[in-house]
Order: C-alpha cells, then sequence, then structure tokens
C-alpha cells in the first residue's frame, strides 16, 4: 500500500516498536510503586529519564513535561485546565479559527460554561491575522491558544511573532504542535511559549500517548481525577511503554529525512500542478510544513477521488464531509475563504519518511485518471 | 471493516451506467448542491406516444453512494413509462444496490427526487397534468429552493436572493437581490424560468434584477 495519510498517524518506527517489546516484557510494574519494591522503582527511573530526556529535547525541563494519553487529551488539559485553574484572572480567551478539533470544541465547551471566545481569522493561505490577534487581547484575556502548524494545510504560523505578541500583553500561550513538532524545531528555551501539546504518532511514535509542556509556574486544574501522577495534573497510571517508545521516536528522528520528504512534496506538488489542470494548492506555497499538500481538483468531489485512489491502494484523506455525520465540509477549508465546492473537492497528501519518488509516479498516474473520469461525468462543467 | 459499501455499489461507482448528456433531451433537471457536497443532473428523452423513457443520462458531482445511486437509477427508469418511473424510490435504488450505509442517504436520495421533478416537469410541458392545482407562492418557492446559486453553492431562497414574488393573472414576477452583470445572473435566470414555465396556470415568469 501507498499510504499518503500520515498526518492521521504515522507507521511506528521499527526501532521504537522493539524498544517498547523489550520494555513491556520486563519492565511490567508501575511507577507509582517506589515505596514498595525495586522493579517499581526501576520504571520510574526509566520513566523519569524519558521525561529529562524529551525536555532537553525541547528546551525546557524534566518536569515540565506531563504525559497524557493522546494529543487531544494534552488540549484539553491546556485550555481548560488553565481556564478552570484561573478564572478568577478573567474570563476571555482567543484562538484560532483553523484550530484542531479538539482544541475548538474544548473552547465550546469553555463558551457554554460562561467564557467569552475570541476568534482570530486567517488569510487565505492559512495564516492567522496578528493585527486582529493583538487588538483582541483585552485585560480580561488569560489565555491564547493557537497552532504552530495546520493538520489539513500545513500553513507555518510565525509563533515566535505570535509568542512576542502574547508576552508583550502578559498574557498565557498555549500553542498546538501536535501536527509539528518535531517536523519543526521549537526551543523553548529560546520562544516564549507556556503551553505546547506534542503527538508522537504524528512522527513514528506510539499511538495512545500525547505529551503537555508545562512551564513549571502556569497553574493548571486536573481533569482526571484519580492518583497523584504526572504531577497531579492527571490520575491514572503512566502509558510506560509508550512513554519508552516516545523517547525513542524523538532520538531516531532525523532532520536528513525532514529534507529529503520536503523534496518529495515539491515534487509532488510540480508533478500535480503541470500534470492535471485546474488545481490549486491549498495552504502557504512556502511557509509550510515538509509533509502536508493539499490540493483542489476542481469540479469534483473529494471522496470519489479518494475512494477510487484506495482502489489502486493509494491512502488519502479528503476536507470533503461525506466521510462524516455533517454535511459541513473542512472548516479548515471554508475559514481560508474557500468556496465549498472547493472544499469538498480537497485532498490531502501527508508524506513520511517511508514514502519515495516511485509512489509519487504511480500516484500521479492513476490521479490523472480518476480526476478525468470524474470530471467527465461532473455537471459542474457543463457536459464537458 | 471492509468499505461500507456493497460490491454492486462500487461496481456502479466505477463503471457507471448511463453517463452523458442528451443534447436534445425532452426534459432535464438539476437537483443538490456542491454546497453539501452532491449534485446531480437528469436528462430524459421520452417517447410521446407510449409515454415511456427511451433514453437516460446523467452527470454527478458527488460520492460513491451519489454516482452508483444515479447509475442504477438510470438503469431502473429506462423503458418504463412516465408513471412507471415517478414509483421509482430512492429505497429501490438502495435495494437494488445491495443496500448503502444509512449516514449516505443525504448524498443518494437526489437521484430520486432529480427522477420525481424531471417527470413532474415533463408532465408540465406537455399539458399532462391530471390534477390542475392552482400555483401558489408556496409552490413557487418550494420550486426554487432547488435552483442552485454557484457562488453560494446553497439555494436562491436560502441564500436570500430573493427580495419578493408575486402571482397575478397567470404571470409570475421575482425579484432577486442580485446585479444583472453577475456572472451567474443569466444561468440563474434560465434555470428559474425552467423550473416555472411549464406550470399550467402560468404564461410568463419575470425576473427583475435588483441591481
Amino acid at each position: 500500500m501507498i499510504y499518503f495519510d500520515n498526518a492521521s498517524s504515522t507507521k511506528t518506527d521499527d526501532l521504537v516498536i522493539e524498544e517498547m517489546v523489550e520494555f513491556a516484557k520486563n519492565y511490567y510494574a508501575i511507577p507509582s510503586s517506589i515505596f514498595s519494591h525495586t522493579l517499581g522503582i526501576t520504571v520510574a527511573d526509566k520513566i523519569e529519564e524519558a521525561r529529562s530526556y524529551i525536555g532537553t529535547y525541547l528546551g525546557g525541563k524534566s518536569n515540565e513535561i506531563i504525559f497524557t494519553a493522546s494529543g487531544t487529551e494534552a488540549n484539553n488539559l491546556a485550555i481548560k485546565g488553565f481556564a478552570y485553574a484561573n478564572r478568577k484572572k478573567g474570563n476571555h480567551l482567543i484562538t484560532s479559527t483553523i484550530e484542531h478539533i479538539s482544541v475548538l470544541e474544548s473552547f465550546k465547551r469553555l463558551k457554554e460554561e460562561g467564557f467569552e471566545i475570541t476568534y482570530v481569522p486567517v488569510d487565505n493561505t492559512g495564516k492567522i491575522d496578528l493585527d486582529f490577534l493583538r487588538e483582541a487581547i483585552r485585560d480580561s484575556t488569560i489565555l491564547v491558544s493557537i497552532q504552530l502548524a495546520n493538520q489539513e494545510v500545513g500553513t507555518l504560523q510565525d509563533i515566535k511573532k505570535i509568542a512576542d505578541i502574547v508576552k508583550e500583553k502578559g498574557k498565557i500561550l498555549h500553542v498546538d504542535a501536535s501536527i509539528a513538532v518535531p517536523y519543526v524545531k521549537v526551543d523553548l528555551s529560546q520562544t516564549p511559549i507556556d503551553l505546547l501539546t506534542i503527538s508522537p504518532h504524528k512522527f513514528y511514535g506510539p499511538k495512545g500517548i500525547g505529551i503537555l509542556y508545562k512551564r513549571e509556574d502556569v497553574k493548571l486544574s486536573k481533569l482526571i481525577d484519580g492518583g497523584y501522577n504526572e504531577f497531579n495534573l492527571r490520575g491514572g497510571h503512566e502509558n510506560t511503554w509508550a512513554i519508552i517508545g516516545t523517547r525513542k521516536a524523538f532520538e531516531v528522528f532525523k532532520d536528513t529525512d525532514v529534507e529529503r520528504i520536503k523534496q518529495l512534496k515539491h515534487y509532488l506538488i510540480e508533478r500535480i500542478e503541470s500534470d492535471i489542470p485546474d488545481v490549486t494548492l491549498n495552504g502557504n506555497r512556502l511557509d509550510s510544513l515538509p509533509h502536508i499538500v493539499n490540493f483542489t481538483f476542481k469540479f469534483i468531489e473529494g471522496e470519489s477521488i479518494s475512494l477510487r485512489l484506495d482502489f489502486e491502494g493509494i491512502a488519502v484523506t479528503t476536507g470533503s464531509a461525506c466521510y462524516s455525520k455533517n454535511l459541513q465540509a473542512s472548516h479548515v477549508l471554508l475559514a481560508m475563504g474557500k468556496t465549498h465546492e472547493d472544499a469538498h473537492g480537497s485532498i490531502r497528501f501527508s508524506l513520511s519518511k517511508y514514502n519515495t519518488k516511485e509512489e509519487i509516479d504511480f500516484t500521479i498516474e492513476k490521479l490523472k485518471e480518476i480526476v478525468s473520469d470524474l470530471r467527465r461525468i461532473s455537471p459542474l462543467l457543463g457536459g464537458a | 471493516m471492509p468499505i461500507p459499501y456493497t460490491k454492486v455499489v462500487i461496481e456502479h461507482f466505477k463503471n457507471p451506467h448511463n453517463v452523458g448528456v442528451i443534447e436534445d433531451a425532452d426534459v432535464k433537471v438539476t437537483e443538490g448542491s456542491p454546497a453539501c457536497g452532491d449534485m446531480i443532473t437528469l436528462y430524459l428523452k421520452i417517447d410521446p406516444k407510449t409515454n415511456r423513457v427511451v433514453d437516460v443520462k446523467f452527470q454527478s458531482y458527488g460520492c460513491a453512494s451519489n454516482i452508483a445511486t444515479a447509475s442504477i437509477i438510470t438503469d431502473l427508469v429506462k423503458g418504463k413509462t412516465l408513471e412507471e418511473a415517478k414509483k421509482i424510490t430512492w429505497k429501490d435504488a438502495a435495494e437494488a444496490l445491495g443496500g448503502l450505509p444509512s449516514i449516505k442517504v443525504h448524498c443518494s436520495v437526489l437521484a430520486a427526487d432529480a427522477l420525481h421533478s424531471a417527470v413532474e416537469l415533463y408532465y408540465e410541458k406537455n399539458g399532462l397534468l391530471k390534477e390542475k392545482t392552482p400555483t401558489t407562492l408556496e409552490k413557487v418557492f418550494e420550486r426554487l429552493s432547488h435552483v442552485i446559486n454557484p457562488e453560494t453553492g446553497i439555494d436562491i431562497v436560502k441564500s436570500k436572493l430573493i427580495d419578493s414574488i408575486s402571482i397575478d393573472n397567470g404571470s409570475i414576477t421575482i425579484i432577486l437581490n442580485l446585479n444583472e452583470n453577475s456572472q451567474f445572473s443569466e444561468n440563474i435566470k434560465e434555470e428559474i424560468k425552467e423550473r416555472l414555465q411549464y406550470l399550467w396556470d402560468i404564461s410568463e415568469v419575470k425576473i427583475i434584477f435588483n441591481n
């Protein structure tokens, strides 16, 4: 199979799997058992080593790394946890219109609970309006949450400028970097980000784990009651194998792979633009993640394209709503000012280190046939 | 878990039957909207002596379910009388396809809707209506809710393109909140006329652009 859905999830690296299997076989105790037995202490030590490694990797400290069960949970803990713990300081929160659903749904919940939310708009490439953001921050604002890169079109935000604006006003910044880190390097010792979400299964790590970086002086309320795990911020035993696997995923992540993926991405864009008429690249051509490509194929609908590609053994996703119970097309593309037709006809190709140029060549050949077949029957072309 | 479509759906999706345009169609109807991700244009050629469908073609902008339903409906309707065609439902199509996922209903009803609209329009065009009820504002609004505004992908009623409608002595006057120079004004005008001009008690459809 040719897998171009790496923005959804990546193939786990074999080295990560080996490390996890080895750990699972031998270190099955939980880290909370440190006052009971040696195996528990050993596991706790290994978890702390992983925490310290990841903290250092990000330019932060060990005690600033909180392991959760997913990126979604990390976003929930950052946003709702912060809002609940800091309610007395103000009730206004800011985010953007193109965030991941776990961010948007967290804000929706907070709105229902009486918080005021401002959504910063984006331009037609998915870049947020910095002037709007600056103007939107009020005295009562307590939190700004803006993604580092977009999950559907790959557009990168200028996070340094965003952080400067938020800090000028003395506010707290959460950054959802689920799709971006470590493809994009973030040095938390240099960039004043207070909360940062990371999702290891997006870079060849295990599923079932997320990371929330929390600057040590930031206060959060815990959302999952239970034990005193993770600095008393999240009840529930740590997913120990996945933590060990996550450390390995950071260790084996190579910048040389990123360079190669970037070249593949440019090749894919060039081939689509040269071989298929009436296509539009969605997102920001220059300032974008190295592995995400999103195109609209005019006059036809995304699910039909993706299903036909699947018959050829090629996995992609669509920004069309036909996959969901809701008829609304991708909120990201609509927020970028795309028409409904353009949003419905969009396909996301997301690459990984396992993809090859040959796979792209094969995909282009199939895509040409599929797009031409579907356009032949489209009423939007007036019978052409 | 396999793809939630039957083999018959997949076959019709991959190789749809009766695709294309009938240039001299007796009736042509478009249903759906690009905003919802699904749209169908259906063409019928009718033998006026027998009232049978002698040719049918369709075009689809939509998902697998939409394409497959349209394809099977065109198979089902071929050779049928208009009275028989009127009775073909979305459920008949779904049954012939071996079933459709329930979440796909919205993508699939369009083909049946288009067929029913086409038959009704043909009856109107040819004075074959059995029951001649007077045209009401409600009926006009219902018809116009099938006309899509290409700019928004939403029908012209919902996208508030209609300023006012009046019916007077066989004449319908529609004032549209649209500039006559708009790139879609001519398309919209034609489609409105197509939907209304054959109503049995209507002799004139006037469209005024509220520039």
